[in-house]
């Protein structure tokens, strides 16, 4: 079973060399932390910044230079600021290779329901809509099942959507898997973690051909 | 040349009025314009409709306007961490429009562009749908929204000039230029302002044409919502 730096880690293979990639806020931000040797990628924050680069030094901190997170980033060479405008341009015009976000539910057609739970605070979707309803490469980050032990991954979403039919790749503490067809495929297993934990820990269709091969890192 | 300076935040905020939509620029509290945000909070004005991408903290940003419930609506993208937010939201004393932040911004442009309407894919199939025409195209349903109608746009600017040409530092920029463009009297508070012609033409921006006043902040807090850093290594 993996950690959520584990997660992080086996989702940072799958970066190519030269992708340009948005990550979300949690989970997907550690990816970062994990890019391949030899694979130069840039990392797209929406509120602004391509060529996003890591914490400032202690007392290096610009009230100017934040991610979408609001957190305190540095910027690499090469790397440029614009609006918010040109911003969601770069996503809804596909100009992003790969989107890494967190979820609430995913649905074996690939709904993704991750803003609004119905009775609680709403917070806001802020640019999660607009990812998820024009990137191409949508992978979701987030642990198989919630805190009361229900599967995440399921038949349909019951929580409201914040996009239908867009993810293509969940990666779990369990599993790597693949939505196609209305269906979750099983890639791969966790080091240690059973297909039959697997399939018990997914309340939606999930198909699994053939020898199912442990992650590597 | 025309010039575009007033005196101070004051001055700029001259002639808003109770219920009237206005917008404010920034992401967070990163390029938020503190100076009129403090003299609209000193103004009284009331049952204010506000288009900003967020809606502040406690005690900071549009918090100060919250504090003072002078604020009737917010149309935001996303609205957490403001306990005063929270609590007036839930009591119904504030009305919240959340729309995604694409949408909002585009919504801005489109507005300062003479562009009343377009589609986007964005929200299709959600709660943010509802009500709203649908179309496909190239095979992919997409819904239609409308450009902003805003009487001020609030914005903060790095360095700009008596023209009112500004230019925005990293990532304060935003949605400031958007707003600029959107409203129908835009106030532009500014760190350095600086005499025409001290600007390289190359270098704006947001041209002095979408600026109806612009003023020199006199103070900017500048406020950091999540500090992070690293450590420097001791070897």
């Amino acid at each position: 079973m993996l950690d959520k730096n584990g997660i992080a880690q086996r989702i940072a293979q799958e970066l190519k060399d030269r992708y340009y990639v948005n990550l979300g806020i949690g989970i997907p931000t550690l990816v970062a932390n994990f890019i391949p040797k030899g694979i130069n990628v840039e990392f797209q924050s929406e509120n602004g910044i391509l060529g996003m680069g890591p914490f400032p030094w202690e007392g290096e901190e610009d009230a100017d230079l934040i991610n979408a997170g609001k957190q305190t980033i540095t910027a690499l060479p090469g790397a440029s600021f614009f609006d918010s405008a040109m911003s969601f341009g770069m996503i809804r015009g596909q100009h992003v290779h790969m989107t890494v976000l967190g979820a609430m539910e995913v649905s074996q057609n690939g709904d993704i329901a991750n803003w609004k739970i119905p009775g609680k605070m709403v917070k806001g979707m802020g640019g999660a809509m607009d990812l998820v309803a024009s990137a191409e490469n949508i992978i979701v980050a987030m642990m198989h099942t919630n805190k009361s032990g229900e599967s995440k991954l399921l038949p349909e979403c019951s929580l409201p959507l914040t996009g239908l039919g867009c993810v293509k790749k969940v990666v779990t503490e369990l599993a790597v898997l693949e939505i196609k067809g209305g269906a979750f495929h099983l890639l791969e297993r966790a080091p240690g973690v059973s297909v039959e934990h697997i399939k018990a820990a997914t309340a939606g269709k999930l198909i699994v051909e053939g020898e199912i091969p442990e992650m590597k890192f | 040349m025309i010039t575009k300076i007033v005196e101070n935040a004051w001055a700029a905020t001259e002639g808003i009025s109770d219920g009237m939509t206005v917008m404010f620029g920034g992401f967070g509290l990163c390029g938020i314009p503190e100076n009129s945000i403090a003299a609209i909070r000193k103004r009284g004005t009331k049952q204010l409709t506000c288009i900003s991408n967020n809606a502040g903290v406690d005690g900071f940003g549009l918090g100060l306007l919250l504090e003072t419930k002078q604020i009737k609506k917010m149309i935001s993208s996303y609205v957490g961490e403001n306990n005063e937010f929270e609590k007036q939201m839930i009591s119904g004393e504030l009305e919240v429009d959340l729309i995604p932040q694409g949408t909002l911004a585009e919504r801005c442009k489109a507005a300062g562009a003479g562009i009343p309407a377009f589609f986007t894919p964005a929200g299709y199939g959600t709660e943010v749908a509802e009500g709203k025409e649908v179309r496909i195209f190239n095979g992919k349903p997409h819904i239609l929204e409308h450009a902003f109608d805003a009487s001020f746009a609030f914005v903060k600017a790095w360095k700009g000039d008596e023209a009112g040409n500004l230019i925005f530092k990293g990532t304060a920029r935003n949605f400031n230029p958007l707003m600029a463009m959107a409203g129908r009297i835009t106030v532009a508070e500014v760190e350095e302002l600086v005499p025409a012609g001290s600007l390289d033409p190359n270098s704006i921006h947001i041209p002095g044409i979408f600026v109806q006043r612009i003023f020199k902040g006199e103070q900017f807090e500048k406020r950091i919502e999540q500090r992070t850093v690293r450590q420097k290594q001791t070897s």
